[in-house]
C-alpha cells in the first residue's frame, strides 16, 4: 500500500512535468529548435505565480491563467523578435542564443529576488483525500487536474483551431505551408508562445509542490529533455507518458534507495531509451 | 567557399602567432600574480575549447558533456596519487585511457544506434550526469565530501608531482595549449582531418565516398576525450579540490564550449581567441559589478555579452578577426 501512494505520488508529479515538457516537445517539433532556456522560463513563471500570490494574495491556482497568458507573450516575442532569424542555422548557433536568453534570465530572477528559496503558503497544503486506502495529497491532485488540463486545451487546439491546424501543416512540411499562403514566421512564433504557455501553467502549479530557487532552472531544462526523449519528441501523448514516468522513477527511487539518486534512474532511464529506441517511446520512426 | 588543401600557415599568421607565442612566454616576467591567475583561466578554457573543437568543430558532432571527460582525467589521476602516491604524468594515462574509453563506447553506441544530431548531444549530457550522480556516491574518491590533494609549499617547484606556483601551471598550460594547436593543425592537414570535414559537411556524401563514417566519428570522440582529461589532470592539480558535483557539473561542459563557440567553432585560433574575450568579459564584469553589490549583475551583463556575439558574429570572433587583420578569409 505504501508503494502504490507512493506510485500515485509520483503520476500526480508527472502529470505536471508532462506538462512542462510537451512546451518543449511542441517548439522542437514545429520548429525544430531546442529550447535550451526552458527551465528558466519555468521558474520565470513561478516567480511570477509567487509575487503574485505575495502582492495579492492570489492562489498559484487562480493566477495560472494570468501568468500563462504572460509567459505566451514572452513566448511569442522572443520568437519574433530573435530567434525567428536563427532557425536555419547550425545547432550550435542556436545553442549559444538560447544559452544567453537563458542565463539573462536566471542572472535577472537572482538580482530580483536573490539566491533564497521561496515558496507559497496554502490553508489547504496538507489536506489530503483517502481513496480505497490511498493517501492523495490535496496539492498534488489540484496540480494533475490542472496540468491535465492545460494539456487537453493543447490537444484540442491542435486538432480543432484553424491555426493549431496550420501549425501542424508547417510541421509537416514547410515549403508546402509557405507555397499554400501560411506567414509561417508567425506561426512559429504562436508556437513559441505556446511552448512558453506550457511551462507558464506548469510553474504556477509547480509552485504548489516545491520551492523555487533560480538555479534550479537548468534541472529542469534537464528534465524535460529526459521525459521528451523518453516519449518521443513531437508526440503530445508521449510527453504525458514520458513525465509521468520520470515522476514514478523519481518518486519510487527516492524512497527506496536515496533520494539525491533520482535523477541518476531518470537518466539511466533516458540512456536505455535513446540506445533501445531513439525516438522515443510513442515517436515516430 | 572552403579551400581543397590547407596551404602551410600564411607568413602573416606564422608571424603573428610568433609573436603571441614570445609575448606568453615573457608575461610572467612582467605582470603580477592575479593576471598570472587569470591567464591561467584563459589557457585552460583555451586548451579544454581545442580538444572539444575536434569532436564539434572538425568532425562535426555536438557533445555537450565534455565535462565528463574532465572530471575522470581530473579523479584518475588525483585518486591514484592520493591513494597511491602515482605521480600525476602517470596518473594522466590512467585518466586519458578512460576518457578515451567512454568517450569511444558512448560515441560507438549512440552512432551505432543511428543517435545523432540533437539526440545525440542530449545524450552526452546524460552520461556526463549520470556519472556525476554516480560519484557522488563512489566513497573510495570522497563521494559528496570531496577529494583533496595535499597542499604544499606554493613557493617550491616540483614538476614531477605537479606541486608547486601558478606560474609552474601557466607554463604547462601554455604548452599544452601549443601542443594542442599543433596537433589540431597536423590532423587538418592528414587523412582523417579531411574526412572529419567530410563527414561535417555531408555525412551522406562522405559515406558515399566510402569513408567508414562510424569510425572515424568514434576515433574523434576518443581523441577529444582524452585531450580533455589531459586537462582535467593539470586542473585537479591546480585546485587541489575535487568535488563531483563542479568537477562535472553541467555548466563546466557549456563553459568549455563557449570559448570555441565564440571564438570560431571548427577554426585552429577560434578557442584561443573565444578563451581570452570570454575571460577577460568575465574579469571586467567582475571589476565593473563589484562597486554594486547586486548579485546575478554579472551573469546578466554575461549573457547580454553573450547574446551581442552571437547576433552580430554568430560564425565567430576569429573569421572576422581574421579578416580584419588582413589575414585572408578564414578556413575552418
Amino acid at each position: 500500500m505504501l508503494y502504490l501512494n507512493i506510485i500515485v505520488a509520483g503520476l500526480l508529479t508527472g502529470a505536471v512535468y508532462g506538462l512542462m515538457a510537451l512546451g518543449l516537445s511542441v517548439i522542437f517539433g514545429v520548429i525544430r529548435v531546442v529550447n535550451f532556456a526552458h527551465g528558466e522560463m519555468m521558474v520565470l513563471a513561478m516567480y511570477a505565480a509567487f509575487m503574485l500570490n505575495r502582492k495579492t494574495g492570489l492562489d498559484p491556482l487562480v493566477a495560472s491563467p494570468l501568468v500563462t497568458a504572460a509567459l505566451f507573450l514572452l513566448g511569442y516575442a522572443l520568437q519574433r523578435g530573435l530567434i525567428n532569424r536563427y532557425i536555419a542555422r547550425p545547432d550550435h548557433e542556436q545553442f549559444l542564443l538560447l544559452l544567453a536568453v537563458a542565463t539573462i534570465i536566471t542572472a535577472s530572477l537572482l538580482m530580483g529576488f536573490g539566491p533564497d528559496a521561496r515558496n507559497v503558503q496554502l490553508d489547504y497544503a496538507y489536506d489530503s483525500y483517502e481513496i480505497g486506502g490511498v493517501l492523495l495529497d490535496k496539492v498534488r491532485v489540484l496540480a494533475a487536474l490542472g496540468a491535465i488540463g492545460g494539456v487537453a486545451a493543447l490537444w484540442a487546439f491542435f486538432r480543432f483551431a484553424r491555426t493549431g491546424k496550420a501549425i501542424r501543416a508547417c510541421a509537416d512540411n514547410q515549403v508546402g505551408a509557405q507555397v499554400v499562403g501560411l506567414d509561417v514566421k508567425r506561426l512559429y512564433a504562436i508556437t513559441f508562445g505556446l511552448g512558453a504557455a506550457c511551462v507558464g501553467a506548469a510553474g504556477c502549479l509547480l509552485l504548489l509542490l516545491i520551492d523555487v530557487q533560480p538555479y534550479i532552472a537548468t534541472d529542469y531544462t534537464l528534465l524535460a529533455f529526459i521525459i521528451v526523449i523518453l516519449g518521443g519528441l513531437g508526440s503530445m501523448p508521449g510527453a504525458l507518458l514520458g513525465g509521468a514516468l520520470v515522476g514514478v522513477t523519481e518518486a519510487l527511487s527516492g524512497f527506496v534507495v536515496d533520494p539525491s539518486l533520482k535523477s541518476a534512474f531518470s537518466f539511466a532511464l533516458l540512456i536505455l531509451v535513446l540506445l533501445v529506441r531513439p525516438q522515443g517511446l510513442l515517436g515516430r520512426a | 567557399m572552403r579551400s581543397a588543401r590547407f596551404p602551410i600557415l600564411p607568413r602573416r599568421v606564422a608571424a603573428a602567432l610568433a609573436l603571441f607565442i614570445a609575448a606568453m612566454v615573457a608575461l610572467p616576467f612582467f605582470v603580477d600574480s592575479y593576471i598570472v591567475s587569470v591567464l591561467v583561466v584563459v589557457l585552460f578554457a583555451a586548451y579544454f575549447g581545442q580538444a572539444w573543437n575536434i569532436v564539434t568543430g572538425f568532425a562535426g558532432q555536438l557533445s555537450l558533456g565534455h565535462a565528463l571527460y574532465v572530471g575522470l582525467g581530473a579523479y584518475a589521476s588525483a585518486a591514484l596519487f592520493v591513494r597511491y602516491g602515482v605521480p600525476p604524468w602517470l596518473g594522466m594515462f590512467a585518466g586519458m585511457a578512460l576518457a578515451a574509453l567512454a568517450g569511444s563506447v558512448i560515441a560507438a553506441l549512440s552512432f551505432r544506434f543511428r543517435v545523432g544530431g540533437v539526440y545525440f548531444a542530449l545524450l552526452t549530457i546524460a552520461f556526463a550526469e549520470f556519472t556525476r550522480i554516480l560519484f557522488d556516491h563512489f566513497d573510495w574518491v570522497g563521494a559528496t565530501s570531496g577529494l583533496f590533494l595535499p597542499v604544499s609549499n606554493r613557493a617550491s617547484i616540483d614538476l614531477l608531482r605537479l606541486r608547486g606556483s601558478p606560474v609552474m601551471f601557466y607554463y604547462c598550460l601554455l604548452a599544452l595549449t601549443l601542443g594542442a594547436l599543433a596537433l589540431s593543425r597536423h590532423l587538418l592537414d592528414r587523412r582523417i582531418g579531411y574526412y572529419w570535414q567530410a563527414i561535417r559537411e555531408d555525412q551522406e556524401a562522405a559515406q558515399a565516398l566510402g569513408i567508414d563514417v562510424f569510425r572515424y566519428k568514434v576515433a574523434a570522440m576518443a581523441l577529444s576525450a582524452a585531450m580533455t582529461s589531459v586537462g582535467g589532470t593539470f586542473l585537479a592539480f591546480y585546485d587541489n579540490n575535487l568535488y563531483p558535483d563542479t568537477v562535472f557539473a553541467v555548466g563546466r561542459s557549456i563553459e568549455i564550449i563557449t570559448a570555441p563557440i565564440i571564438g570560431g567553432l571548427g577554426t585552429l585560433f577560434g578557442p584561443i581567441l573565444g578563451a581570452f574575450v570570454l575571460t577577460a568579459l568575465g574579469e571586467a564584469m567582475t571589476s565593473l559589478t563589484g562597486s554594486f553589490a547586486v548579485s546575478g549583475l554579472k551573469q546578466w551583463s554575461y549573457g547580454v555579452a553573450l547574446l551581442l556575439i552571437v547576433a552580430l558574429q554568430p560564425a565567430g570572433l576569429w573569421p572576422w578577426l581574421r579578416a580584419r587583420l588582413g589575414l585572408g578569409a578564414v578556413r575552418r
